[in-house]
């Protein structure tokens, strides 16, 4: 340090020690951190391989077997899944009966199965984030601070949609198939139900920070609470607002996706089926359509998001 | 105010061509939009043939399920065609093995008085007739005749069929009557033995009776205290289930918090490395980023069906699943992080002389750490929600047991605690959370004010 070989005072002595003291300080409370995250780490891993059925040390030697079942041994078997021809395998069991599943839609001109079940995913996605937009957007205007018509309708909005997002979707969707039948319907009403609460939030985030000018200008006119929110609050957030639909679009197709796997239809069910019983070809196919749909919805919704509200839509994108 | 002539009005709108003659794309995109979505969703009303399901679709069990979250029903028999009329409760009633309830009276002329709720809602009955009593009116039913008959006329909350006449009291409960047998549903408030189950020794005791036997009764079993005593029969409530709920919670919580720190442990080296500010080589850049799409696409699901299969089902294929989807999103999160930041710092290490690792270590980290930390937390506290989920199939944690309790329809009480549980974990670690991020957020603010202070 410089400041040594100068003439060195009491002054800049006792400055040294503080500062010494200060930084070995600090690193003793990151070495702290840093000491309980290893023990957390460690104490839950221990903790999650007692619980599991199969201990991590036992199985990671057999990590790979599943390629014995995964890789088909004919990969021409992963196009005919996809797309539902007959496969010179076909021996009457249910990993090779792939035309079974053709949705005839005029004469001989069907729909594969799996491209069908991938739209029932991605419609349940759709439908759910179209509920949970309808809804969340009176809401955010109910519960924005600057623009509710009552503090305490406010307070009852907000809370339901906190209600709304930490209830479980699985648990709404379990009462819903006992209602309206197991099936896309229930999963719908979880997922739209859950995107209300989702996007409620942040849109009424959105709605706290805008320009209250324009507002003014409309209440100084007589504007009613209903063309105040329509001519002041919308225009300003409804970018917003779309770009923040869309990622939910993002996050929902996979959700449902999952509800799918729990008897929400669509291709989570299959795909459950087929890894369970150790089918190659159609697990391949797939995994390869999810993949690539969720790859296209991604890529274009961030495109559109790109385009709606520039790089903004990226700072918090999770 | 005076009219316009149309000079004035031809000019104003010559003057702002941009307010009334907009492109088409702007004057009708959102009246195309809007009719994009109205046909959409009619395609959506057919595709999921919703008018069918619908009428198909059960709505009255709806208020029946939720009046189950938080009541149970008890449902004794009563056999009129033996020589004595006694209640006879099904097998593992939450009333234990030997139910006395004092709602069911016996009278002195061998008559017995059953009180639905208190004597509005009641039903006497012996072997010939049963007079039930609710919503202030008495029907009369005489059972001698080989059918149930019941003499005037029959009020609205009775349905009188064939072979039995049904008493419906609303959410107190029913009786139905038979000639040879007296069906009651009585419903209470609130969860039946949710502390001890009926086979425990201290079912049926009132609270100060059973701390007495804790602090000062004999050992009701020989060997153990009856602290233990207690405290083993609540942690394996056969009704409930305490431990075995608090366990499987415990790995939920243990799933997301495992999958989302190993998560952020491997995607924080990556992250260098994608960031095309820090490693100017575009084809690792490149590759490292299609890498994090590639396990953020493969969903959470696919992850964890395939890791349940590898480790079996359990807590460790879940965290495993999520640690998978985690490289991806954090690495995604980290790597823009890295590419927002401010490059006079590194600048500043790097013209000093420091080699690679020190100019990362005092030129980027202290800038990015507070922001890694704030996108780590957040991705633990939607994480602990998603754990749930992916549960159900058989990924571990408290999904699987939730699942399983609502397939029977019959266990929502059970169900309504799991998700009261889950709800305080959703917000324990909503706020811890919250306040980490704002901490960390208050670091960033200070930090982005000392910047500005020095230009």
């Amino acid at each position: 340090m410089t400041l040594s070989v100068t003439a060195p005072s009491d002054a800049t002595h006792q400055m040294a020690d503080a500062w010494r003291r200060q930084t070995s300080l600090r690193r003793l409370y990151t070495a702290i951190g840093v000491g309980l995250l290893i023990v957390a780490l460690g104490s839950t891993m221990w903790f999650a391989d007692e619980a599991n059925a199969g201990h991590f040390f036992d199985r990671l030697p057999h990590l790979l077997d599943f390629l014995s079942w995964l890789v088909p041994k004919d990969w021409n078997d992963v196009w005919r899944a996809m797309f539902d021809i007959a496969s010179p395998h076909d021996t009457g069991t249910q990993e090779f009966n792939f035309p079974l599943g053709r949705a005839y839609v005029w004469g001989s001109f069907y729909v594969p199965e799996y491209f069908e079940l991938m739209l029932t995913t991605l419609n349940v996605a759709l439908v759910s984030t179209f509920i949970g937009f309808v809804f969340a957007v009176p809401f955010s205007f109910i519960a924005a601070r600057n623009l509710t018509p009552h503090p305490v309708l406010r307070l009852i909005v907000k809370r339901f949609m906190e209600l709304l997002r930490a209830f479980p979707e699985i648990v709404i969707a379990g009462l819903f198939a006992a209602i309206v039948s197991i099936g896309p319907i229930a999963a719908i009403i979880a997922i739209g139900l859950h995107s209300i609460g989702a996007l409620g939030k942040l849109f009424y985030e959105i709605n706290e920070n805008i320009d209250m000018r324009a507002e003014e200008g409309l209440r100084a006119v007589g504007a009613n609470w209903f063309e105040r929110v329509r001519f002041a609050g919308l225009p300003q957030v409804l970018p917003n607002f779309m770009s923040y639909t869309l990622l939910r679009i993002e996050i929902n197709v996979r959700v449902s996706t999952i509800m799918g796997a729990v008897g929400g239809g669509g291709i989570g069910e299959e795909l459950k089926l087929s890894i369970s019983r150790g089918f190659g070809a159609k697990t391949i196919a797939l995994v390869l359509l999810l993949f690539t749909t969720i790859f296209i919805v991604d890529q274009f919704s961030a495109w559109l998001r790109r385009k709606l509200v520039g790089e903004q839509a990226f700072m918090m994108s999770a | 105010m005076a009219t316009m002539t149309a000079d004035q009005i031809q000019s104003i709108e010559e003057r702002f061509p941009q307010v009334f003659q907009r492109p088409f794309h702007k004057r009708f995109g959102p009246l195309l939009l809007l009719g994009g979505i109205f046909l959409y969703l009619l395609y959506a009303l057919w595709f999921f043939n919703l008018p069918q399901v619908m009428r198909e679709s059960h709505w009255e069990r709806l208020p029946l399920f939720l009046t189950q979250w938080i009541s149970y029903d008890v449902q004794p028999i009563f056999r009129l065609d033996e020589p004595q009329i006694t209640a006879k409760y099904p097998r593992f009633s939450v009333l234990g093995p030997d139910p006395n309830p004092d709602w069911v009276k016996t009278n002195a002329d061998g008559s017995v008085t059953i009180l639905i709720d208190g004597t509005a809602k009641s039903i006497t009955f012996n072997k010939t007739q049963a007079t039930i009593i609710a919503n202030g009116e008495t029907v009369a039913v005489a059972l001698g005749t080989g059918k149930p008959l019941i003499s005037g006329p029959v009020p609205g909350w009775i349905t009188a069929h064939e072979d039995e006449v049904v008493a419906d009291m609303g959410f107190a409960g029913e009786a139905r009557v038979a000639v040879d047998r007296v069906r009651l549903r009585k419903r209470f408030l609130g969860w039946a033995n949710f502390v001890f189950d009926t086979r425990s020794p201290f079912f049926g005791k009132s609270a100060s009776e059973v701390a007495s036997l804790i602090v000062s009764g004999p050992e009701l079993k020989p060997g153990t205290s009856n602290l233990a005593l207690a405290g083993d029969n609540i942690w394996n409530n056969a009704q409930w289930q305490h431990g075995d709920v608090w366990t499987k919670l415990l790995q939920t919580i243990v799933m997301a918090f495992l999958g989302t720190m190993l998560g952020g442990i491997v995607a924080f080296p990556l992250a260098f490395f994608a960031a095309r500010n820090i490693t100017p080589s575009r084809l690792v850049n490149q590759v490292l980023k299609r890498f994090f799409d590639f396990m953020r696409s493969i969903d959470m699901l696919i992850w964890a069906l395939f890791f349940t299969r590898a480790f079996g089902p359990g807590p460790l294929a879940g965290s495993a699943a999520i640690f998978f989807t985690e490289i991806g999103t954090l690495g995604k999160v980290y790597s823009e992080g890295l590419e927002n930041i401010d490059d006079k710092p590194r600048e500043g290490i790097k013209s000093t002389g420091a080699n690679g690792l020190l100019v990362q270590r005092y030129g980027v980290m202290p800038e990015v750490i507070p922001i890694f930390i704030s996108q780590t937390l957040y991705q633990w506290e939607s994480n602990t929600r998603g754990a749930t989920i992916i549960g159900a199939v058989g990924a571990g944690g408290i999904g699987l047991k939730l699942w399983e309790a609502m397939r029977t329809n019959s266990n929502w009480a059970n169900v309504f605690y799991m998700v009261l549980l889950i709800l305080l974990v959703v917000f324990i670690f909503d706020n811890i959370s919250n306040f980490l991020r704002r901490r960390l957020s208050r670091t960033i603010h200070d930090y982005n004010r000392i910047q500005a202070e020095q230009g």
